[in-house]
């Protein structure tokens, strides 16, 4: 398998084989697909927010920094996460 | 209150504190339209008029769903048969419910996967009993079962669901396991279960025509991790599942008792697992009680929770986090004690039951015992063990 490489312009969308939603009793996201439940942490579950098939990863990273001013540099993090998820099939990209 | 009545009491509270029931399987039929002989069903079925209703599923839901159940199973039986399936279903994915379909695809239609879907059906799961129309349709007792599975598979996926093909594997067809996966394959399935026969209900009478010898499995085994190998990323998640009666620590059945799973049967008995019912327990009815009171104060529910319950040599047992003594049921079954280490287990002094199974399987003595339904059962002869005796 190729190494993947994230770039800025990539758009991520989320796999429709998999649900994304808020759980209270998990106080998290979570990512439900047949018969299973995946528990997001918190930055997981802020980057996943923004993924909707139209952002693309300079646009999500730009979001994050609004939202979190003193968060320091978040690419590396968002950058990490979504090859993660697009491993795991969570996500696809364009 | 005396010192130690606190320290019990205290214990008590502690055991209690559970997590919620992530999975809630509603099995909201026995009635079936094939007659699997390695179905999990009870071997007596209660009569289809005590079904809960419409109204007893939903208040179920919304109580479950409140304690922070997020998985739910529509099984049976055949689901299917079912006319407020679409209801239940819209109901439970308000709720927020992760919906699955449990189904054989027999009473499936195009017209009515879109009705599902638009109800919020999330997924849908169907089971194969083989690649061909022959074998499938001989295990499943019903003419034409394989066609009708095939085509509902090809439309399943072609309205957009993520799809689960269930293949039971036994001595019966697990020679066919290449080309279930191909199959698997053609049908462009997401995951696909290739999971050998649990001895319950139907497949305990049975055992000795479904469950494999060792040598069976591991040529299958060696087929299936050749194909994944080739399969380089493509394709089905394949899940290959072996007999416990092969292994030497029991399964963590049910991710531990009370932990996990709730299934709620047609007539409304809440369990554990659904094999439960066998057990010399008594079991609530989410007609006579809310999903909460059963969860967390219900003497069954509790009662093998933690290791209190454990006999040697469960109990100084290392492993005892990691299976919880195996499961009850098979204890049960095997034993006549539910209390007992599961004879999976080599450590336990009745493995020998297991290891004559293995033998014994090598060349039964009774004939096959396909399951009936309930309108042919009130109809059989034999109403004390209610089975007919097909031969396939």
């Amino acid at each position: 398998m190729s190494t993947l490489t994230i770039t800025p312009t990539m758009t991520p969308s989320l796999n429709r084989m998999f649900r994304f939603q808020w759980e209270k009793a998990q106080d998290c996201f979570v990512l439900l697909f047949p018969e299973g439940m995946v528990k997001l942490n918190g930055g997981a579950g802020e980057i996943m927010q923004l993924i909707d098939g139209q952002k693309n990863v300079q646009e999500i990273i730009d979001v994050l920094h609004a939202k979190f001013p003193d968060a320091g540099n978040l690419a590396t993090d968002v950058n990490e996460f979504i090859t993660t998820a697009i491993e795991k099939k969570w996500l696809y990209h364009d | 209150m005396t010192s130690q009545a606190v320290t019990e009491a205290l214990k008590k509270d502690t055991k209690t504190l559970v997590g919620p029931p992530l999975w809630l399987l509603a099995e909201l039929t026995y009635d079936c339209p094939l007659h699997c002989p390695y179905c999990s069903n009870p071997t007596q079925l209660s009569e289809t008029k005590n079904e809960l209703t419409t109204e007893q599923w939903q208040k179920v839901f919304s109580e479950a769903r409140d304690m922070g159940a997020v998985q739910l199973g529509f099984s049976g039986g055949e689901p299917l048969l079912r006319k407020d399936l679409e209801a239940l279903v819209k109901q439970a994915r308000d709720l927020g419910f992760y919906t699955n379909l449990i189904t054989s695809g027999i009473g499936l239609t195009e017209k009515r996967i879109a009705k599902l879907k638009k109800a919020g059906l999330d997924h849908i799961q169907i089971s194969f009993q083989g690649a061909d129309p022959e074998l499938n349709d001989a295990i499943a007792g019903r003419g034409n079962a394989y066609q009708q599975k095939f085509n509902m598979a090809k439309s399943v996926k072609a309205q957009g669901y993520p799809m689960v093909l269930n293949f039971v594997l036994s001595k019966q067809n697990l020679d066919q396991i290449e080309a279930i996966m191909r199959l698997s394959c053609e049908l462009e399935a997401d995951y696909v279960e290739l999971a050998t026969a649990q001895y319950y209900g139907w497949a305990y009478e049975n055992r000795d025509h479904l469950l494999p010898s060792r040598e069976q499995l591991v040529e299958a085994e060696r087929i299936v991790n050749e194909f994944r190998d080739q399969q380089d990323g493509r394709g089905p998640h394949f899940i290959f599942v072996t007999p416990d009666y092969f292994e030497t620590r029991p399964k963590a059945c049910m991710n531990g008792w009370g932990s996990t799973f709730l299934t709620v049967t047609p007539d409304g008995s809440a369990l554990p697992c659904h094999s439960a019912k066998m057990l010399p327990l008594t079991f609530p009815n989410v007609k006579d009680k809310s999903i909460n009171d059963i969860w967390q104060q219900d003497f069954s529910f509790d009662y093998f929770r933690g290791d209190d319950w454990m006999p040697q040599p469960c109990k100084g047992c290392d492993e005892k986090e990691k299976d919880f003594g195996g499961c009850r049921c098979q204890a049960f079954m095997m034993t006549g004690d539910m209390h007992k280490t599961d004879p999976v287990c080599s450590k336990s002094e009745d493995h020998h039951l297991i290891q004559e199974a293995i033998a014994s399987a090598t060349s039964p003595s009774n004939p096959i015992v396909m399951r009936v339904n309930q309108k042919a059962m009130k109809h059989a002869e034999n109403t004390q063990l209610n089975i007919t005796r097909i031969k396939i």
